[in-house]
C-alpha cells in the first residue's frame, strides 16, 4: 500500500499544478505593464486637429483620462470604436487618442466616417512614444489618474464589460478634484 | 524553361533578403554588441522571436532604438534596463538572477538533488539486499 501512496501523491500534486496552470492561462497571455503606478512617460506629440497645439504629458493632468492607442490599420480598433463613442457619450472620462504609426489623412477620414470619440488625438508617426508607453499591439487603453499616474492598462479591444468592471470603479474610487473642468483642446 | 529558372531565382532572392535592414553600426565592437542584444531581446508582438529575426514593425522600431542607444554610448545593461522599464522582464529571453526568479534558477538544482537522494537510497537498499542474500543459507531457490 505504502508503495503506491508516494507516486499517487506525486501524481495528484502534478495534476493540481497543471490545473492551476490551465486556469491561469488566459491572464498569463496578457503581459503586465511595468508602467502601472508610475507617472505617464514624458512626451510631446503633434495634435491631429490643431497643429499649433501639441499634446504633452503635462497636459494630461488634472482629471481622469483614458488614453487609447489606435491606428487606421488596426482591425480590432474598428471593433472597439463603438464602445469608445459610448464612453464619450457617457461624458465621465475624456479620451485622448494616440494615433500610432499612421497617416494623418487616413486618421481624419476614419474619424469622419466612424465618428470621433476623442477629445484630442496625438499623432505618433514613427512610434517612438508608443515604445515609451510599452505599447506592443493596438488597441491598448490606459487609465490616467488626475495626478498623472498610469492606473490601469487594458490590452485589446475595449468592451462595455471591461469599461464597467475595470475602469469605472477605479474612477469612482477617487474622483477628480475639479469635476467639470476639462482641458482646452477639443 | 527560362521562365521557370527565373521563378526559382526570384524565389531564392526572397529568402536571401535580410529581415534586419537597420544601418550597420560604425565599429565592429558596437555591431557585435548590437547583434548580441537584438538576439537576447524578445519581439513583443510575436513573443517567441528575437528582435533580430522578427519582421514585425515594432521589432524594427526597437532595433532602431537599440542602435541609437548603442551610439549614445549606453552600456548593455543600461539598454536592457531601458527595455525592461517599458515592456517588463518578459522582453528578456534570459531571466535575471534575482530573488523573484530564485525558484526559476533554483528548481533544476533542487530537482537534481531530489533525484540524487532517491537514486542513492535505492542503490543503498539494493546493496544491502545483496549482502543479506549471501547470509541466508536457507534460501532454497538458490540451491540447485
Amino acid at each position: 500500500m505504502n508503495r503506491f501512496l508516494l507516486p499517487l501523491a506525486a501524481f495528484v500534486l502534478l495534476l493540481v499544478v497543471l490545473l492551476v496552470g490551465l486556469r491561469r492561462a488566459p491572464e498569463k497571455s496578457i503581459l503586465p505593464s511595468p508602467l502601472i503606478g508610475k507617472p505617464v512617460p514624458q512626451f510631446t506629440l503633434p495634435n491631429l486637429f490643431d497643429t499649433t497645439q501639441p499634446v504633452s504629458a503635462e497636459s494630461l493632468k488634472g482629471r481622469w483620462l483614458l488614453v487609447n492607442v489606435w491606428g487606421t490599420w488596426c482591425v480590432e480598433c474598428r471593433a472597439e470604436h463603438q464602445v469608445l463613442l459610448q464612453i464619450k457619450q457617457q461624458g465621465r472620462v475624456p479620451i485622448l487618442g494616440i494615433d500610432w504609426k499612421d497617416q494623418n489623412e487616413d486618421a481624419l477620414a476614419w474619424l469622419t466616417q466612424l465618428g470621433n470619440p476623442y477629445e484630442r488625438v496625438a499623432t505618433d508617426g514613427d512610434g517612438r512614444v508608443a515604445i515609451d508607453w510599452g505599447v506592443y499591439g493596438a488597441p491598448e487603453s490606459f487609465l490616467i489618474s488626475p495626478a498623472g499616474t498610469v492606473v490601469y492598462k487594458h490590452i485589446g479591444a475595449m468592451t462595455e464589460q471591461v469599461w464597467d468592471s475595470e475602469f469605472l470603479p477605479r474612477v469612482d474610487a477617487a474622483p477628480a478634484r475639479v469635476p467639470g473642468t476639462t482641458g482646452s483642446g477639443s | 524553361m527560362r521562365a521557370l529558372l527565373l521563378c526559382v531565382a526570384l524565389a531564392l532572392t526572397g529568402v536571401a533578403a535580410a529581415v534586419d535592414t537597420t544601418q550597420p553600426l560604425p565599429s565592429p565592437g558596437l555591431q557585435q554588441r548590437y547583434y548580441q542584444l537584438t538576439h537576447e531581446l524578445r519581439c513583443m508582438q510575436c513573443q517567441n522571436e528575437a528582435l533580430a529575426d522578427s519582421s514585425a514593425s515594432l521589432a524594427a522600431d526597437l532595433r532602431v532604438q537599440v542602435r541609437e542607444l548603442l551610439l549614445a554610448g549606453q552600456s548593455d545593461d543600461q539598454i536592457r534596463d531601458h527595455m525592461v522599464a517599458r515592456y517588463g522582464e518578459f522582453i528578456l529571453f534570459r531571466p535575471r538572477m534575482s530573488w523573484r526568479n530564485a525558484w526559476l534558477w533554483g528548481a533544476p538544482t533542487l530537482l537534481m538533488l531530489v533525484g540524487l537522494i532517491i537514486g542513492g537510497r535505492i542503490l543503498y537498499a539494493r546493496s544491502r539486499l545483496v549482502g543479506s542474500d549471501e547470509a541466508d543459507p536457507n534460501d532454497e531457490s538458490r540451491a540447485s
